[in-house]
């Protein structure tokens, strides 16, 4: 009787919600198993196996959208700099997967990566320790973006750098570290940066089968990511968030912490990007300084803002129909996909704000109401 | 001069503070004391220094100089915003500022008595009893109906009572009121006054007012402030005769 909110907020994790996730999630799970492994390689709706590894980068995409509307979307900190925590997490994995190809290198040196040798390094850097063991990797995969992300964060948030100044110090942030990383003697293989990978916990890289694991646990690692931001923004700490979003020294004057409460969303969205790139570099087969790419952060805000900005669902969709359409584009005409990117991104600025997303709600909520418990339940996201 | 008479208890302590911006000054070595349980007015012409006061106060602004003091010894000018907040002082500011895009149930519970430790957000639940408490206080403010609405929604007047409820729902210990019937209508302003004076009964209240028939009806002690100083202190009508203030402030 509250209100239309708190209905919404009781259907947070109401059985309609979990049967529309656990529906989105058999889909990802069994349907592309199914399609790639089942189904006749000849029929035309077959997955073919060099589409798998395709469709596992959009659903890393996906993650890094999530991450970055978690903060965008729910607290108003755009960062144009969180490809830089994707591409941290994706180094992190690279060195795992460097330090998995042994002697078998071109150089054939058991320890040392082929571009150390190259550059005549006889021992291994202090920092590359540990990077043999999968469970070292995974730690530093969380805590190297989480890390940055916090004495960032803490420097900026504490000193109060909001808005578009944040955007700018975020965007020198990834700026920097393309820079850095683009040193050869960083220890990280300069312009080239990693690749020729061969095998990543004993398996194959290249085998089928492991492309079909790696493309299952970014599914898996989206799910629990977006999990993890339903809960955050469904809490009472969501509602503080939306609230700094608008009047953030009001909410000073509450007594609650603008600092730690930007300083929380902000860390657990750059681990969520480290996790996604993580995920993504064995699926490309390469990590390198472009992934710090200014542009590139620009455009995973695009996505997110296509989707729908403040819809945890809309940044999903939003990086995989944005990215499908890169793909398509470049392919067909690759020249236009530049100005078709600006162009949707002025689209939605100045026609639909709130994205696909928010394009679909309108549409439903101008028919007459029904009660659909599964529609009800995705409205809270 | 006008010496305040040594308090018992003073709640807050206000001594020699200056604030200048770009060689303005705009509190010049102002000293104020606010008693515990008391009802106090303060008006001045504009640019006298009552907002930039508060703002001293809550922690908004920091003093060139002098001594604020909460209590007996909680320096005020070392603390930020919401350690000042969980001390127990509200503020309401002179523009409505409710937090338009969550519902008026929503503004209410952030502004719970409750822990503010951000991680506790994090797992906090609405408790029937809070649940019961933010009924109650939408029932005082009179918005009952309009639990479930937008606070974007919400008329001007109607913007200004939510936020005194949400004062009102963390029980404050001092409570700030910048100008808090500004754009009010006679009726509502009227009813305001009866709000204020129901809840200066168990709390600190200083209100900054410019509208005198308000500041009448609250029928409170009032302190003058001129040029970022006390100019004179006392009953409304002991102040409106005397000479200076008619100068500087009535009189115009």
């Amino acid at each position: 009787m509250q209100s239309k909110r708190l209905e919404e907020r009781a259907n947070t994790w109401s059985p309609g919600f979990w049967a529309a996730f656990g529906g989105c999630g058999a889909v990802l799970v069994l349907g592309v198993p199914i399609l790639n492994l089942l189904v006749p390689p000849n029929s035309a709706a077959a997955i073919p196996d060099y589409l798998v590894p395709l469709l596992g980068k959009y659903v890393c995409y996906a993650l890094l959208a999530l991450s970055l509307d978690l903060i965008w979307g729910y607290a108003g900190i755009l960062s144009l700099g969180h490809g830089a925590f994707f591409a941290l997490g994706g180094y992190c994995m690279g060195m795992y997967l460097m330090r998995q190809i042994g002697a078998r290198g071109v150089y054939g040196n058991p320890l040392l990566p082929d571009f150390m040798v190259f550059l005549d390094w006889k021992e291994l850097p202090w920092f590359w320790w540990g990077f043999d063991h999968f469970a070292w990797a995974a730690a530093m995969i969380v805590l190297v973006p989480g890390l940055l992300a916090l004495v960032f964060g803490w420097l900026a948030f504490r000193s109060r750098v909001t808005g578009v100044y944040l955007s700018i110090i975020t965007q020198a942030m990834t700026y920097a570290l393309m820079l850095a990383f683009f040193r050869n003697d960083m220890g990280f293989g300069g312009n080239n940066g990693m690749t020729d990978y061969k095998d990543i916990l004993g398996w194959d890289v290249h085998q089928p089968s492991t492309r079909l694991g790696l493309y299952l646990a970014s599914v898996a690692a989206l799910g629990l990511g977006y999990l993890v931001c339903r809960f955050i923004t469904s809490s009472k700490l969501g509602r503080v968030l939306l609230a700094l979003r608008d009047a953030e020294s009001r909410v000073r004057f509450l007594g609650y912490s603008v600092t730690h409460a930007k300083l929380l969303v902000f860390t657990v969205s750059a681990v969520l990007a480290g996790i996604a790139g993580a995920l993504y570099v064995p699926q490309v087969g390469i990590i390198n300084p472009s992934e710090f790419s200014p542009g590139n952060s620009i455009e995973i805000a695009i996505w997110v803002s296509v989707g729908g900005r403040g819809t945890l669902s809309g940044a999903i969709v939003g990086a995989v129909l944005v990215n499908l359409a890169k793909t398509w584009l470049t392919g067909v005409a690759a020249e236009t996909w530049l100005f078709v990117l600006g162009g949707l991104f002025v689209l939605t600025t100045l026609v639909f704000p709130h994205g696909i997303i928010g394009l679909f709600r309108q549409a439903r909520s101008a028919r007459p109401r029904r009660a659909a418990p599964v529609a009800a339940a995705e409205e809270q996201a | 001069m006008n010496t305040p008479r040594l308090p018992a208890e003073p709640l807050l302590y206000l001594n020699g503070v200056t604030v200048s911006f770009d060689g303005f000054r705009a509190l010049n070595s102002l000293s104020l004391i606010v008693e515990e349980g008391e009802l106090r007015t303060i008006i001045g012409p504009n640019g006298a220094g009552k907002t930039t006061m508060m703002d001293v106060v809550t922690g908004k602004t920091r003093p060139d100089a002098g001594e604020v003091f909460f209590r007996r010894g909680t320096d005020l000018s070392r603390l930020d915003e919401s350690e000042i907040a969980n001390l127990g002082i509200g503020r309401k500011f002179q523009r409505p500022t409710v937090f338009e895009n969550l519902t008026v149930f929503e503004n209410l519970e952030l502004s719970l008595a409750d822990n503010r430790a951000i991680w506790r957000t994090l797992f906090a639940r609405l408790t029937p009893y809070r649940r019961d408490r933010i009924g109650s206080v939408l029932a005082r403010i009179g918005l009952s109906e309009q639990g479930g609405t937008p606070a974007g929604s919400l008329s001007h007047g109607q913007k200004q009572w939510l936020e005194i409820g949400m004062l009102l729902i963390h029980d404050r210990t001092l409570l700030l009121l910048d100008e808090p019937v500004a754009g009010m209508t006679d009726r509502e302003t009227e009813e305001t006054a009866e709000l204020i004076l129901d809840l200066a009964k168990d709390r600190t209240i200083v209100v900054v007012e410019h509208d005198m028939a308000f500041v009448r009806s609250l029928g409170a002690k009032v302190t003058v402030l001129h040029e970022g100083a006390v100019l004179a202190e006392g009953s409304l009508d002991h102040v409106q005769n005397d000479p200076r203030v008619i100068e500087v402030y009535l009189g115009r």
